[in-house]
C-alpha cells in the first residue's frame, strides 16, 4: 500500500502558500494602501487554520514575511496564547524567519485584538485579523446596499445608530471593532481591537494591514493616515479605563488592563499587553 | 426666475422606449398601452412649475400616471424623457434629472423632500422617533447631539407628536403619529421644495383631517414649494390653489383649483369632481 504522499509524488509546489496567491493578496494590499480604509476583495484560500480564526492574518503575514524578518504573533496582546505560539511556529517554519516577542525588534507584527502599547515605527508593519471587516452590517443587511452606502459616503444611518446608542443608555456602549472614518473618506471597522488602541492608528508611524479570510477582504491604515472615531461633537471619545486599576505585575496604571478573576472574590488586573509588561518589570 | 421646481416634458414609459410606443395611447384612445409594443406609458409630455410658497395639486385615479411624475421628480426612479430644475440647486440651471444616483440622492437630504403614503416607505419603523430625524440632520452633516435633539423635538412639536413619544420606536406609533413624524423628518433640513404622495390616504377620516390641518398650516407658514399627489379632490381642494388632472397618462387640464372645482372643463375632470361632490 502506498501512501498519500507517494501518490501526490514529489513534484508541485511545496508548502502552505503558493507564489501567485501570494502575489495575488500583494496586489489587493498595494491596493488597500492606495485606497485608505477601502475593503479590497481577494481570493482568500485555504489555510491550515480554519477561516474566522486568523486565516486572513495568516494570508497577508505569508504574503509579506521573508527569512529575513522578526516575526511576532499576539492573541489579546499575549506572545505565550495558543492560538498565537501555533501560528507563529506555523510561519517560522515555513519561511524560516526569526520568532520575536520583544515588540521592538520585531519588523512583522501579526495580532488578534490589541496593538502593541509600544509605539511602533515606520520599519514596522503590524498585521490585524478581522473576524468582520463591515462596519455598516450592524445597519445594513443587503451586501449591495452596504457598497452604495461606501461609494456615496452615505454613512447617516451609522450616526442614528450611534444616536440610538446614546438616547437608550446614556453612552455609546461599543468597544470593540468601534466604527472610524479613514482620511475622511472610508469608515472602517477596526477589527475587534478595544477602543483603547484607536487612538494608536491616528497618524501613526507604521503601516496596518487588516486581513479578513472568511469575508475576503484586505484595507489598511497606512502610516500618517488620519483615523477618526465617530462621535459627536459634545459627546467625546473615551477609552476604557478603571479608576484606581494598576497592574498586578509591573504597577502600570496607562497601559490596557484585563481583570482577572479570583478566588476570594478581589478584583486584580494584569497588562492585557504580556511583553510590555515583562519589560516594565525589568526596569522596575 | 419665480419657481422653485420646474419641470419640463417628463415622460416615462415602461417597455420599449422607442417612437413606436407612443401613437394609441392617452386619454382620447382611453387607454396607456401602446397597441403596437404593448409599452406602458406611464407619463408623457408632463410640465410645470411650482413657486415658493405654492403648493400644486396633481390628481387622477390610480394609474393615471401622477405617483410616476412624483417618483421621477423625487430621484425614486429616472423617467424615459424630460427634465427637472430646482432653483435651489445651481440656480436652476442644471437639469437635475441628469445627475448621477449619489447627486440626486443628495439632493434629498435638503433641497427635495417626499412623504409618502405608507410612513414605512420614509421612516425606519424600528429606530425611534428622534432617531428617523437624527438621520436626515447627520446627513447634512449635522455632529452636535445636544443640537440634534432640540431640533428633532423642535419639529416633532411643530408636527404635533407628543415630546413624551421622541424616544419610542416608531412601530409602537398609530398611522397618524407615523405620518406626522414623516412630516417632521422631510421637513428637518428645512427643504425648499416638499412633494406629498397621498399624504393622507390610508388614514381613516378623523385622523386625515388632522393631517391635513397640519400640513395646509405648515404649507401656508414654510413658504416651501409643494406637490401634493392624490385622487382624492377633498385633499387637493384643502391643500392647493393650483391643480393638474391627468388621465392615461396624459395632463387633460390644468387651472386653479376653486375654478376647476366649479367648472370643470374635460369630461374626465367633470366625472372626478362629480365623484368627489358626491
Amino acid at each position: 500500500m502506498r501512501t498519500v504522499t507517494e501518490l501526490a509524488g514529489t513534484g508541485g509546489p511545496r508548502g502552505i502558500f503558493d507564489e501567485l496567491s501570494k502575489r495575488e493578496v500583494r496586489r489587493a494590499a498595494l491596493t488597500a494602501v492606495a485606497v485608505p480604509g477601502y475593503q479590497v476583495p481577494f481570493g482568500s484560500r485555504e489555510m491550515p487554520v480554519a477561516r474566522g480564526w486568523g486565516s486572513g492574518g495568516l494570508q497577508v503575514t505569508l504574503a509579506l514575511v521573508g527569512p529575513g524578518d522578526r516575526l511576532k504573533v499576539i492573541d489579546q496582546g499575549e506572545d505565550g496564547g495558543v492560538n498565537a505560539a501555533n501560528l507563529r511556529r506555523l510561519v517560522v517554519g515555513h519561511v524560516g524567519c526569526e520568532e520575536e516577542t520583544d515588540t521592538r525588534r520585531a519588523t512583522l507584527i501579526q495580532s488578534r485584538h490589541r496593538i502593541p502599547e509600544t509605539p511602533l515605527r515606520a520599519d514596522q508593519t503590524l498585521v490585524l485579523q478581522v473576524p468582520v471587516p463591515e462596519p455598516l452590517r450592524a445597519v445594513e443587511h443587503d451586501v449591495r446596499e452596504q457598497r452604495r452606502m461606501h461609494a456615496q459616503e452615505d454613512y447617516a444611518r451609522m450616526w442614528v445608530g450611534l444616536y440610538e446608542d446614546l438616547v437608550r443608555n446614556g453612552v455609546v456602549t461599543k468597544s470593540a471593532g468601534y466604527p472610524c472614518m479613514v482620511n475622511g473618506r472610508y469608515l472602517i471597522s477596526p477589527t475587534p481591537i478595544p477602543r483603547f488602541d484607536v487612538p494608536k492608528l491616528d497618524q501613526a508611524e507604521h503601516l496596518t494591514l487588516f486581513g479578513a479570510g472568511r469575508e475576503k477582504r484586505i484595507y489598511a491604515v497606512p502610516p500618517h493616515t488620519r483615523v477618526e472615531p465617530l462621535v459627536f461633537e459634545d459627546v467625546p471619545f473615551e477609552v476604557e479605563h478603571t479608576p484606581g486599576a494598576a497592574c498586578r505585575h509591573c504597577g502600570a496604571t496607562a497601559s490596557y488592563l484585563v481583570e482577572v478573576p479570583s478566588m476570594d472574590g478581589a478584583v486584580a488586573w494584569v497588562c492585557s499587553d504580556t511583553d510590555f509588561c515583562t519589560r516594565n518589570r525589568e526596569v522596575r | 426666475m419665480s419657481w422653485a421646481l420646474k419641470v419640463d416634458g417628463l415622460g416615462r414609459v415602461y417597455g420599449e422606449q422607442g417612437p413606436r410606443s407612443l401613437p394609441g395611447t392617452g386619454p382620447e384612445h382611453g387607454t396607456s398601452v401602446s397597441p403596437a409594443t404593448g409599452a406602458v406609458v406611464a407619463a408623457w409630455d408632463v410640465g410645470f412649475e411650482v413657486a415658493p410658497g405654492e403648493a400644486l395639486g396633481i390628481v387622477g385615479e390610480s394609474g393615471s400616471g401622477k405617483s410616476t411624475v412624483m417618483r421621477c421628480v423625487a430621484g425614486d426612479e429616472r423617467p424615459s424623457r424630460g427634465s427637472a430644475y430646482l432653483s435651489a440647486y445651481d440656480d436652476g440651471r442644471t437639469d437635475v434629472l441628469a445627475l448621477d444616483d449619489g447627486a440626486r440622492r443628495r439632493l434629498r437630504i435638503d433641497r427635495v423632500a417626499v412623504v409618502y403614503q405608507d410612513p414605512a416607505a420614509g421612516l425606519d419603523l424600528d429606530t425611534s422617533a428622534g432617531g428617523n430625524i437624527a438621520e436626515r440632520l447627520t446627513a447634512a452633516g449635522g455632529r452636535h447631539f445636544g443640537r440634534i435633539r432640540e431640533r428633532a423635538a423642535e419639529l416633532l412639536e411643530l408636527t404635533e407628536v407628543p415630546l413624551s413619544r421622541m424616544d419610542d420606536p416608531v412601530r409602537t406609533f398609530s398611522g397618524g403619529m407615523r405620518q406626522r413624524v414623516q412630516i417632521a423628518k422631510a421637513l428637518a433640513n428645512r427643504p425648499p421644495v416638499l412633494l406629498l404622495d397621498e399624504p393622507t390616504t390610508g388614514l381613516d377620516a378623523s385622523v386625515a383631517a388632522g393631517v391635513l390641518d397640519l400640513l395646509r398650516n405648515l404649507l401656508e407658514r414654510l413658504g416651501v414649494a409643494a406637490v401634493v399627489v392624490s385622487h382624492d379632490f377633498g385633499v387637493i381642494e384643502m391643500l392647493t390653489r393650483r391643480v393638474m388632472v391627468m388621465q392615461h397618462g396624459r395632463v387633460v387640464e390644468t387651472g386653479l383649483t376653486d375654478q376647476l372645482l366649479e367648472d370643470p372643463q374635460h369630461p374626465y375632470s367633470q366625472r372626478l369632481v362629480a365623484a368627489a361632490r358626491g
